[in-house]
């Protein structure tokens, strides 16, 4: 039996590429990435490591990926790494050795490759769940003047939705949380941030914090909504598939 | 404003818009230069779905559905005893802002029954859009409905805040027209989008020289049709869409199966139903002639006046047209593979690929992804097995329904027994 070695980060994407680099230096020989968390049992024929994470680490692997790989592709592997879906690092470095293996500045992909087509489908999972999250974000406007959301996405899609709704509401101050992970990002007007919020955070927010008409027009937001339906065309085959119920939580229109 | 008031109105007024099926937000990018509100990728987003599981992407509502007109295929027309509303200019700028800040949507849609006259009528549609986008810094999608018979100015203007504008034609035919809709003249429907489709091409001119030179209605124009609704063919639909789309460079025709909705001796009885899955093929077809290369009367001619429901009408072209199958996969130009039964856009694209570097066979054609089980019938590979040959046309057609299953099989059962 091969001495494995257990390489645990702190669940960054710049910690996942400095266990990379850290694989790399040391030459380890069977790794296993892992994310750091609470619980971890020692492993009885494992060595453990845990990685500090250091952004000129990670910055080296990463430029050394985009040296090799197109523009689609390191967004496809970045997406890939949001799923969170267990084992996805490992999956993920099997990736990022074949494309090391490669020559400079050959960056064709071979879809035939087990592990690339797995990272392909995955991100393709993320990006369909980034659409939703940018079809399915309701706002609430609050007493201190911001437009709030609060979402629950399977995958970490926050950092894939920023630059939409950046775009698009650049003159209201907005909020979107992420109640599953417990941080949010948060425009002031003027730039970016991510917040966590101390204590705990209801998926509902608390009437009395919400500004004086919003009920009203999410009223009249459900008025609409109830107005534009076609009973004689009703298709409710149709309707869950593109609206499927774990979203209907956060649709005001829903409830 | 009056929450209770409003709702009231927008209840009534989303109600008569709903029935025009465009829902496209699409097309006509728009960015968000100055940190206004909004921007418009150009993707268009549904922000929900309708329980009959359409998009919900644009407020689509009627500014008012008072009308002085009487059409008999719809719900406005003057002599239809229904609650009448008017939305004041100002109501409706609120209403889209509101909800384009909590991203309930993605612009406005904005129609109305006709008040007074076009003109008026128009005048204040494009008022809307104007506030929209010069008092609101509004970037978001505007569909504003061309009022037939509304003047060449006022079209001009609409053009420079709306991304999409549109005339429903909603009567395939002359005929139809004049039996429904007596006091709509064909030409006043005509007249607004040859100005539109004036201005494009003037607007899209100066462009290339003078970059300054505003935008007009990037997402271009559309028109709606209805069908079922005066006995019309399907050769007469698609023959007046392929005419609105030559002449007047239409982005869309869409076809929208008519939904009885008042009695009247001159329409379909009120329990008719609606005719889901004509409309499909029309779309079908409607899709075949925009992407597949097929002119509309080798699909619709003398000879055949109306498209099968129970097969799609690329399949019925090609059954009626055996003499040119069976076709080599790995020869024939993209003209005819495009037209194999089974065979997508897609996948022709892919064929044409891969077979630049192998010989294609049945385990390649299948990893490309084509609907072998249609296919097969009408094509040869890089095999020995053989495609199915000599079959009759009846007799491929009855192998191909045995083993497929249509979404809308239910509706084609449900329509044969009222035959
Ligand atoms: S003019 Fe338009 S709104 Fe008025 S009755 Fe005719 S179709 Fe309806």
């Amino acid at each position: 039996m091969h001495s494995q070695t257990i390489i645990l980060y702190d669940g960054s994407f710049d910690g996942f590429l400095c266990a990379v680099f850290l694989i790399y230096e040391q030459k380890v020989t069977h790794p296993i990435i892992n994310k750091k968390n609470k619980s971890t049992p020692t492993q009885l024929f494992a060595t453990t490591e845990e990685i500090h994470t250091e952004k000129q680490k990670a910055k080296r692997v990463w430029d050394g990926f985009k040296l090799k790989t197109t523009k689609t592709q390191q967004r496809m592997f970045f997406k890939a790494f949001l799923s969170e879906i267990k084992g996805v690092e490992n999956t993920l470095f099997n990736y990022l050795r074949i494309v090391f293996m490669k020559e400079k500045t050959d960056t064709s992909i071979d879809y035939s490759n087990k592990d690339i087509l797995k990272i392909s489908q995955v991100a393709k999972m993320v990006q369909r769940e980034k659409h939703r999250i940018e079809a399915f974000v309701r706002f609430r406007l609050t007493t201190d003047n911001i437009y709030t959301s609060i979402i629950e996405p399977d995958f970490n899609v926050l950092p894939l939705i920023t630059s939409h709704f950046k775009d698009r509401y650049a003159d209201q101050k907005w909020m979107i949380y992420d109640l599953k992970r417990s941080y949010g990002i948060y425009y002031d007007l003027k730039k970016i941030e991510i917040i966590t919020i101390e204590g705990t955070v209801k998926s509902n927010i608390d009437i009395k914090s919400l500004s004086s008409n919003e009920k009203e027009f999410e009223a009249l937001w459900r008025t609409y909504f109830s107005n534009v339906n076609i009973i004689s065309r009703k298709n409710n085959k149709l309707h869950l598939r593109h609206l499927p119920k774990r979203y209907w939580k956060y649709l005001i229109e829903k409830n | 404003m009056s929450f209770e008031r409003i709702r009231e109105k927008l209840s009534i007024l989303a109600d008569a818009a709903k029935y025009d099926v465009s829902c496209a937000s699409s097309g006509g990018k728009r960015n968000n230069p100055k940190k206004g509100l909004g921007n418009n990728t150009g993707m268009g987003i549904c922000h929900s779905y309708t329980e009959d599981g359409r998009c919900v992407s644009l407020l689509k509502i009627l500014l008012t559905n008072h009308c002085i007109y009487d059409c008999a295929y719809c719900i406005t027309r003057k002599s239809n005893d229904i609650q009448r509303a008017a939305f004041k200019i100002q109501e409706v700028v609120d209403l889209t802002i509101n909800f384009y800040r909590r991203n309930y949507i993605e612009g406005l849609f904005l129609s109305s029954g006709i008040f007074k006259n076009a003109d008026f009528t128009m005048e204040r549609l494009v008022e809307v859009a104007k506030k929209l986008r010069l008092e609101e810094n509004f970037n978001g999608y505007i569909h504003l409905k061309s009022i037939p018979g509304a003047s060449d100015e006022l079209m001009r203007e609409a053009g420079l805040y709306a991304d999409r504008l549109s005339v429903n034609i909603e009567i395939p035919t002359k005929s139809g027209l004049k039996l429904l809709a007596p006091d709509k003249k064909h030409e006043d429907f005509i007249k607004p989008m040859q100005k539109v489709k004036e201005e494009i091409i003037q607007h899209r001119a100066e462009q290339k020289i003078i970059k300054s030179t505003p935008r007009y209605a990037p997402a271009g124009q559309s028109t709606q049709m209805i069908i079922g609704a005066t006995g019309e063919s399907d050769r007469d639909i698609m023959y007046s869409a392929t005419f609105y789309y030559k002449k007047f460079n239409m982005r869309r025709v869409y076809y929208s199966g008519y939904i009885p909705v008042l009695e009247d001796s001159r329409l379909p009885a009120i329990d008719t139903e609606v005719p889901i899955l004509r409309e499909n093929r029309l779309y079908q077809t409607d899709w075949l002639l925009r992407f597949y290369g097929f002119s509309v009367e080798e699909i619709l001619n003398d000879s055949h006046t109306h498209l099968d429901l129970d097969i799609d009408p690329k399949l019925s072209w090609a059954l009626r047209n055996l003499h040119f199958f069976p076709i080599d996969i790995n020869r024939a130009d993209k003209r005819m593979l495009a037209r194999v039964p089974g065979i997508g856009m897609q996948s022709v694209y892919k064929i044409l690929e891969a077979r630049k570097f192998r010989k294609l066979n049945w385990t390649h054609l299948k990893a490309i992804g084509i609907a072998n089980n249609r296919a097969h019938y009408f094509i040869t590979c890089d095999s020995k097995d053989f495609y199915s040959q000599e079959l009759a046309p009846d007799e491929i057609k009855a192998r191909i329904l045995k083993n497929s299953n249509s979404k809308y099989k239910k509706y084609f059962n449900h329509q044969l027994r009222l035959f």
